[in-house]
């Protein structure tokens, strides 16, 4: 264990020297956050009575999900283990007495924690200086924003754990640029990364709710405003617990079976 | 390849890069999927919004889907020739672009022909059956001037996104890296040009008509199409071209700046 950590903090640190480069990109943050709220908005005043959540949930919501793009979003997976896979640097990994899932997931985690940090920051701020309704709400209640901040990190592990599932199905398939991009646009469609879940017909919606991809960003940012509580928060919370444990176990399973026929294409 | 036509040179540009891109089929094919469903994801939002709401700012579904098909071929016929703009500030740090200096061709057509994106289709796809489908559904009575203004859209945009991608390219000249602030201009235009760009209010409809002219190659014209707008909307697309002087203008400044990076 103690290995793993000294790892995560190691690529912590160096996570967060990219200073300028997340400056730049909060930046570009807000005028997304903005125009997608200006979106809301339009619809908004087509008919209020339509809109599934209150319209300062909403634009929370966007804040949000601006402000932890880093921790949620399936296309900032690691090029080095996709390259590391593909050229056949993976045989030093392989040499090193660390469990190759374990070391994967404690630097996802390093990378994803770090850029995140660094960028959330600026846009929180920033989006809570904006007038109401448009701006970021405080959180609902202290229970909520507790809550908020469990289901942040299981649904960011949640994400990692996913995201490993392609990493290792490169083992097998070795040109990873399809699945990725498959997975990616999964990922963000059925995580409520186009438009927020509860904006989908019910029927759509239920299923929805039952996927992995619901147990990302969908709960912690509905728990911050509120808009998910009681009975169906509990439910999700479970479902958030479940699928980190199925994934993951998927995840390890996939790995032994890769290892026993991991082939070194040289290079 | 004597001098002469430069079609001939960008054809042969074409067969080389068609050749490298066919070496490896299953990831091109996988790559151009992936494509399609990523601009797929928006035109499902798009879709969704609309199961629950009918209508936004006076839109119904099919304007939107009008509106979506237009901005998005304007998108892929520019980015068929211009994205080669994106990978250029790669070219200046790898010293590709002193190669490309001391050659007797002009320069933004060398770096168009060094990289042409065929994975790109699976957008080009996309755009063309959203194309279609937006023409067929909008229910509107086709005749010459709003066929002309479908055309002068369409050439109107492609210029205007061409611009953009040629701003993005200029403004490595300063700063060697490429600027992810710039994405705004040119995917962001393209997500969030689905809806016309009046629905996002007055301020950023100022924004797009007079700053970055989006507006002229969508909205004005659109109203037209939608029989809500006058006979000369139809020919303010031309703005698109004009837009591309200041971005010639900007690669010319820099072009003038250029020091190479050396490697």
């Amino acid at each position: 264990m103690k290995k793993y950590i000294s790892f995560f903090r190691l690529r912590f640190v160096m996570g967060l020297q990219y200073r300028s480069a997340a400056l730049a990109g909060v930046a570009t943050q807000f005028v997304w956050g903005t125009m997608e709220i200006l979106m809301f908005r339009a619809f908004y005043e087509a008919d209020a009575a339509a809109f599934p959540m209150t319209l300062q949930a909403t634009c929370s919501y966007v804040w949000m999900q601006q402000a932890f793009l880093s921790l949620f979003m399936a296309w900032m997976m690691e090029g080095e283990i996709f390259n590391a896979i593909v050229d056949g640097n993976i045989s030093y990994e392989l040499c090193r007495p660390v469990n190759l899932y374990d070391m994967w997931f404690a630097r996802s985690m390093a990378n994803r924690f770090s850029m995140a940090l660094l960028r959330c920051i600026p846009v929180l701020l920033g989006s809570v200086l904006i007038k109401a309704p448009y701006g970021m709400m405080a959180p609902v209640s202290w229970k909520a924003f507790l809550l908020f901040v469990i289901t942040l990190f299981l649904g960011a592990f949640v994400t990692i754990a996913f995201c490993m599932l392609v990493y290792i199905s490169c083992f097998f398939t070795v040109s990873s640029m399809g699945v990725r991009m498959v997975a990616v646009s999964v990922v963000e469609f059925f995580q409520g990364g186009v438009i927020p879940i509860p904006f989908f017909p019910e029927k759509v919606r239920e299923i929805m709710e039952l996927l992995p991809f619901a147990a990302m960003q969908n709960v912690s940012f509905r728990i911050y405003s509120g808009d998910l509580s009681g009975k169906a928060m509990e439910k999700a919370v479970f479902l958030q617990v479940f699928w980190l444990i199925v994934l993951t176990a998927a995840g390890r399973g996939l790995n032994r079976i890769a290892m026993k026929k991991v082939v070194v294409q040289g290079g | 390849m004597r001098d002469g036509s430069g079609i001939a040179l960008y054809a042969h540009y074409f067969k080389i890069q068609l050749k490298s891109a066919m070496q490896y089929k299953g990831s091109f094919i996988l790559t151009c999927i992936g494509q399609f469903l990523v601009s797929f994801n928006v035109f499902l939002g798009v879709y969704f919004m609309f199961r629950r709401f009918h209508s936004v700012n006076g839109y119904a579904y099919s304007d939107i889907l009008l509106c979506f098909g237009i901005t998005l071929m304007e998108f892929s016929l520019a980015e068929a020739f211009a994205r080669g703009f994106d990978t250029f500030s790669s070219m200046l740090s790898n010293g590709m672009f002193d190669r490309i200096m001391v050659r007797p061709r002009n320069e933004i057509f060398q770096v168009l022909g060094q990289r042409i994106e065929f994975t790109r289709l699976g957008r080009m796809l996309q755009a063309v059956i959203m194309f279609i489908y937006g023409v067929t559904k909008s229910g509107i009575a086709w005749d010459v001037p709003k066929v002309l203004a479908v055309i002068f859209m369409l050439l109107g945009g492609m210029a205007l996104f061409c611009g953009i991608f040629l701003i993005y390219a200029a403004l490595c000249f300063f700063t060697t890296e490429s600027l992810e602030f710039m994405n705004i201009l040119t995917d962001g235009a393209r997500e969030y040009g689905k809806y016309p760009v009046n629905i996002y209010g007055k301020k950023v409809l100022l924004l797009c008509t007079f700053i970055v002219p989006y507006a002229l190659v969508q909205y004005y014209p659109l109203l037209y199409l939608l029989g809500r707008g006058s006979l000369w909307y139809i020919f303010l697309p031309a703005g698109g071209f004009l837009f591309l002087l200041p971005c010639y203008g900007l690669w010319r400044l820099g072009l003038s700046h250029y020091k190479s990076t050396g490697s």
